[in-house]
C-alpha cells in the first residue's frame, strides 16, 4: 500500500521551522575563539617570516609576525596594538575577511605542510581578549586641532576615518542612514559570522577614543545637504557603501517572495527571535559572491529544506571564495553554476507569488557568456537576488561628483574631484567589494585628510 | 635486534639505560617498576648516614623550563637525599636485588666528608648485595650547605680522599659522580681517578634559578615567598655535560676510565651521543619524569635497531668512537671551507635565513631575484658559519658544501689548499711554531 501526497502548490513561507532550541545551536559562532592553549600552539606555528608574505597580502598591511609572536610571548594587549594600529576594525575583519584569498594564501606553511598558520583566528584571539579586558582602550587622542569633519556612513570605511581622524585630534560626526550603526557590519554578513553583538562591541570601543559623535537616521537625500556639510565641515568622507541591489532583468522580478538577499540578511542580523523569521521550504538564491552564500546558508540554517545557490558562471569566477563554497556546500546548500535565469514563474497555486525560476545553461562562446539552449525550471517558494549592489543615490552625480563604473571616482588616498570631498569603501570605485579594504580607504583617507588640514592651517 | 648487553665498572646490565640516583629510585616500588619496563641498572637514590632522616620541603620541588607548547626543555629541582630512614631503604634495596639479579644496582652515598662516617655505612651497603655505590659528590642545593655533593665535588683533594677511604672500607666498585658547578672537568676527575675510582658520572645537576615571577616577582619556584638555587638538568643541559664527557675521554690523565653519562638523555640518539664521545652506559632521570618509566623501550628499541643499521654487535663499540674527533680549536683544519647550499625545491620562502645573516652575520644570503621572493646564497660572501641552516625550519633545506681542493672560494678569490694548516704554524698567530 502506498499513499500519494498531491504536489504542494501553493507558496510554503513560513516561520518557525525548527524546535526553539535548534536557534541558537544553527546560529552559534561559526568559528569558535580559540582558547588560550590552542591560541598558543597555533602562534608557535608561525615562523616569523621576513618581509612577511602575509602582511604584505593583508590590505590594511598588518604586522601578523608582530602579532603572532606577541601572543606566543603572553603579551596579548601589545598584540592587539599591532593588530589595531592597522586596521581599527581588526575584531571585525578577524571574524569576516577571507583570509583564504588574502594573508593565509600566502602563509608559508602552505608549502611546508599544506596548512596555513590560522592567523584570522589568531588576530580575533587577540582584539577579544583586549576588548573584554580591564582596559580596552590603547590609543589616546593627539591634542585638539579644533577641526570637525564630516563622515557620511557608519560602515567600516566611515568608522576606520572616523578613528583615525579622532586619534589625531579632530572632531568627527558620522551620520548614517540607518537606526544603529555599522552599516555592513551590522545589517549585511551572516550572523553566525559575527554573533552576540559583536558590530555595536567593536563600535563602542572605537567611540572610547573620543572625538566621534555618531548621528543616525540622516540620510543624503540632496545636493544641499552635501553642500550645507562642505561649508560646515573642515573636510567630508563619503563611506555609505551602495544602495540598491542589480536586478536581474527577467520577468516575475516583482513577484511576492522575491527579495533582496541583502534586505533578507538585514532583517535576519536585525531579529530578536530567529522563530519569527519566515523562510520558503524551498529557497532559490541567485548570484555568486558571499552575499549569496551568506543569503543561502542562513536560509538552510533557518530550515529551508531544500536551498539551491545558482550562479551564471563557474566555480572559479565565483566573488565567494572556495572556502566559503564548501561551507555553504558543507551546510547543504546545492550548487548550481552555468545557470542563467530568464523567468521567475508565479505559482500555480498563487498567481502573485513566485513559485519557481526558470534557467538557461550558459557556456563561454568566444569569450562570451552565451546561453547554449537548454533549459531547466526549479520550484521555488523563495527567490533571494544577489547578483551585487550599486551606487544607488543620485544625488552624488548631481552634486558633480566623477563616478567611474558607476562608483564615486578617486585617487589613492580617497580624493574625489570636488575639493574636500573623500570617498571610500564599497562606493568608491575599483574596489574589491571587502570590509579590510573599507577600512583601509577609511584609514588611508584620513591620513589624507590629516594632512591637509594640517597644511591649510 | 642488537645486544645491548653491557658492563660498566665491572657491572653487568642488559642494557646501558640506567635510572640515575634521583627521586624515580627513592624506594622499592619505584625501582621495581623500573626493572618491570625494562632498565638495565638503577642508582639508588642517595643515602645519607644513620640516625633522624633529612627533611624536604613540601612546596614545589621541581621547576621547569617549557617550550610554548610545553615540551620540557631544562628542569630543576631543589630535593635532598633520601628522606626516609636507612635501615627501611638498605632492606629494600636488599630485597629489590634478589628479585632482579640480572639488572645492576648501585647505591649513591652521601655522608659528612669524615672517615668514620664512610667507614660505617659501608659495609652495610656492601651487605645488601648491591653491585656497587656512586660518591655523589654534585648535589648543588641544600646538602651542599652542611658540606657534603657539590661541596666535596668542588675541592679535588676532598674527591681524592674520600674515594680512597671507599675503596678502603669496601671491595664495590666505586663510582664517582661529578659536579659540573666546578671551572674544569678534569681536575675532580683526575683528583677520582687519582683515589683509585673504577668509574666517574657525570653531570650532577648545575646551579640554577628557573625563573622570577613576573607579577610577583618572587623567584621561582619558591616556596612560600622565597626560593633556593636547585640543580638543572633535562635535554638542555646535554651539550654541557657532553663537552665535560669528551674532556674526561681524551685527556691523558683520566682517558680510559670508565664514563657513566649523564644530563639529558630522553632517546637513543641522546644515548649514542654519550657512548661516542666516551662514555660506557648512560643514566637517565628527567626523561623518566616526564613520560615515565615506558621510555626506556623507545630508547633501547632505536640504540638497537641503531646499532643493527651500521652493524654494532655491542654497545662497546660504539664507546669512545667519536673522542678522536674532539679537538682543541688551534688543531682546527683552516683550509677546509665550506659554503651553504639552499635547495630551492625544498625552501617555503619563510626569509629567516636571509634575515639571520643580513642583521647578524656576512650579508650572505639574496632576499629577491627579478622582483620576488628568493633566497639564495652569495658564496662570495658566505664564511661558511651555518647559522642559516640552524635557523631554517625546513629540514636539509639548507645544506654546507665543502669546497674541493683546487675550487677557488669566491670570496677569498683563493683556491682551496688541499692539506692541513691550523693556527699553530698561522702566519697571524705570534706563538706560531715553525712551520
Amino acid at each position: 500500500m502506498t499513499t500519494v501526497s498531491p504536489p504542494i502548490t501553493v507558496p510554503d513561507i513560513q516561520a518557525g521551522r525548527l524546535s526553539a532550541e535548534h536557534y541558537p545551536l544553527r546560529f552559534a559562532d561559526a568559528t569558535p575563539r580559540l582558547s588560550p592553549s590552542q591560541a598558543l600552539l597555533e602562534s608557535e606555528r608561525c615562523l616569523y617570516c621576513f618581509d612577511a608574505p602575509c602582511a604584505t597580502a593583508c590590505p590594511t598591511s598588518i604586522d601578523v609576525p608582530s602579532f603572532i609572536k606577541r601572543i606566543g610571548d603572553g603579551n596579548l594587549r601589545g598584540a592587539a596594538r599591532t593588530i589595531l594600529e592597522s586596521n581599527p576594525l581588526g575584531g571585525m575583519c578577524a571574524r569576516v575577511c577571507p583570509t583564504e584569498n588574502l594573508c593565509e594564501a600566502v602563509c608559508v606553511r602552505n608549502t611546508q605542510e599544506d596548512r596555513p598558520v590560522a592567523i584570522g583566528r589568531l588576530q580575533r584571539y587577540a582584539v577579544d581578549a583586549l576588548m573584554q579586558s580591564e582596559q580596552p582602550q590603547i590609543f589616546t587622542r593627539a591634542a585638539p586641532t579644533g577641526k570637525r569633519v564630516a563622515v557620511v556612513g557608519a560602515g567600516p570605511a566611515g568608522l576606520a576615518c572616523a578613528h583615525g581622524l579622532a586619534r589625531l585630534g579632530h572632531d568627527v560626526v558620522v551620520l548614517d542612514a540607518r537606526a544603529k550603526p555599522g552599516g555592513l557590519n551590522e545589517y549585511g554578513l551572516a550572523s553566525y559570522k559575527t554573533p552576540d553583538g559583536f558590530a555595536q562591541a567593536e563600535i563602542r570601543w572605537l567611540l572610547g577614543v573620543g572625538g566621534i559623535e555618531i548621528r543616525n537616521g540622516w540620510k543624503l537625500e540632496s545636493v544641499a545637504q552635501l553642500e550645507a556639510l562642505r561649508q560646515e565641515y573642515a573636510a567630508v568622507f563619503l563611506g555609505m557603501g551602495l544602495s540598491s541591489t542589480a536586478s536581474l532583468g527577467v520577468p516575475g522580478e516583482s513577484l511576492a517572495g522575491v527579495q533582496d538577499a541583502v534586505n533578507f540578511i538585514a532583517a535576519l542580523r536585525q531579529c530578536e527571535d530567529l522563530s519569527t523569521l519566515p523562510v520558503g521550504r524551498r529557497v532559490i538564491v541567485i548570484g555568486g559572491g558571499m552575499t549569496a552564500v551568506d543569503a543561502a546558508v542562513q536560509s538552510k540554517l533557518l530550515g529551508a529544506s531544500v536551498v539551491h545557490l545558482v550562479y551564471r558562471r563557474g566555480p572559479e569566477q565565483m566573488s565567494a571564495s572556495r572556502a566559503e563554497q564548501e561551507w555553504a556546500q558543507t551546510n547543504g546548500v546545492v550548487l548550481h553554476h552555468w545557470l542563467a535565469p530568464c523567468e521567475i514563474v508565479a505559482s500555480s497555486g498563487a498567481p502573485g507569488h513566485a513559485g519557481g525560476v526558470r534557467f538557461a545553461q550558459q557556456a563561454l562562446v568566444d569569450g562570451v557568456l552565451k546561453p547554449c539552449g537548454r533549459e531547466i525550471t526549479w520550484e521555488a517558494d523563495m527567490v533571494l537576488k544577489a547578483i551585487g549592489q550599486q551606487l544607488g543615490n543620485p544625488v552624488l552625480a548631481q552634486a558633480g561628483l566623477a563616478l567611474k563604473d558607476g562608483r564615486i571616482a578617486t585617487d589613492a588616498q580617497g580624493a574625489t574631484n570636488i575639493s574636500g570631498v573623500w570617498a571610500g569603501g564599497d562606493c568608491r570605485a575599483g574596489g574589491l567589494d571587502l570590509t579590510v579594504e573599507a577600512v583601509e580607504h577609511g584609514k588611508r583617507s584620513a591620513l589624507a585628510i590629516h594632512a591637509q588640514l594640517l597644511g591649510a592651517r | 635486534m642488537a645486544n645491548l648487553q653491557t658492563t660498566f665498572a665491572g657491572v653487568s646490565s642488559p642494557n646501558p639505560f640506567w635510572l640515575a640516583s634521583a627521586p624515580p629510585t627513592d624506594k622499592a616500588y619505584n625501582v621495581n617498576r623500573a626493572f618491570e619496563a625494562g632498565w638495565g641498572g638503577v642508582v639508588w637514590k642517595t643515602l645519607g648516614e644513620a640516625g633522624p632522616p633529612v627533611v624536604n620541603v613540601n612546596g614545589p620541588r621541581y621547576g621547569a623550563l617549557l617550550s610554548a607548547d610545553r615540551r620540557l626543555m631544562g628542569f630543576n629541582n631543589i630535593e635532598l637525599i633520601t628522606d626516609r630512614d636507612l635501615e627501611i631503604n638498605l632492606r629494600e634495596i636488599a630485597e629489590v636485588k634478589r628479585l632482579w639479579p640480572d639488572r645492576a644496582l648501585v647505591v649513591s652515598i652521601m655522608v659528612p666528608c669524615v672517615e668514620s662516617s664512610w667507614k660505617a655505612i659501608l659495609p652495610r651497603v656492601e651487605d645488601s648485595g648491591a653491585d656497587a655505590i656512586e660518591l655523589n659528590f654534585g648535589c648543588p642545593h641544600g646538602m651542599s650547605e652542611r658540606g657534603m655533593g657539590a661541596a666535596v665535588g668542588q675541592v679535588p683533594e676532598y674527591i681524592q680522599m674520600v674515594t680512597q677511604w671507599c675503596k678502603l672500607y669496601t671491595r664495590l666498585p666505586v663510582i664517582v659522580k661529578l659536579t659540573p658547578n666546578i671551572t674544569d672537568i678534569r681536575h675532580p676527575a683526575r683528583a677520582a681517578r687519582a683515589g683509585g675510582a673504577d668509574a666517574v658520572s657525570l653531570i650532577n645537576t648545575i646551579n640554577s634559578i628557573m625563573g622570577v615571577d613576573p607579577y610577583t616577582l618572587t623567584m621561582s619556584p619558591s616556596v612560600g615567598n622565597k626560593g633556593s638555587h636547585g640543580g638543572y638538568c633535562g635535554p638542555a643541559v646535554k651539550p654541557i655535560a657532553l663537552n665535560m664527557v669528551a674532556e674526561i675521554a681524551r685527556d691523558p690523565q683520566t682517558a680510559g676510565i670508565p664514563i657513566s653519562g649523564i644530563g639529558g638523555i630522553g632517546t637513543w640518539r641522546d644515548a649514542v651521543d654519550y657512548l661516542a664521545l666516551g662514555a660506557g652506559n648512560v643514566q637517565v632521570c628527567t626523561a623518566a619524569m616526564v613520560y615515565g618509566f615506558k621510555i626506556v623501550q623507545e630508547m633501547a628499541d632505536g640504540l638497537s635497531s641503531y646499532m643493527d643499521e651500521m652493524g654494532f654487535d655491542s654497545v662497546a663499540q660504539i664507546v669512545g668512537k667519536a673522542t678522536p674527533t674532539v679537538s682543541d680549536w688551534r688543531y682546527l683544519n683552516l683550509n677546509h671551507i665550506s659554503k651553504a647550499v639552499i635547495n630551492q625545491d625544498a625552501c617555503i620562502q619563510c626569509g629567516r635565513c636571509h634575515i639571520a645573516c643580513e642583521d647578524t652575520s656576512h650579508q650572505a644570503i639574496t632576499f629577491e631575484k627579478d622582483g620576488k621572493r628568493h633566497f639564495e646564497v652569495k658564496e662570495d660572501e658566505c664564511v661558511g658559519c651555518n647559522l642559516c641552516v640552524n635557523v631554517c625550519p625546513v629540514p636539509d633545506c639548507i645544506s654546507m658544501r665543502s669546497l674541493a681542493p683546487g675550487e677557488v672560494d669566491l670570496r677569498t678569490r683563493q683556491p682551496v689548499v688541499a692539506g692541513h694548516a691550523d693556527w699553530t704554524s698561522h702566519p697571524n698567530n705570534p706563538q706560531r711554531s715553525a712551520a
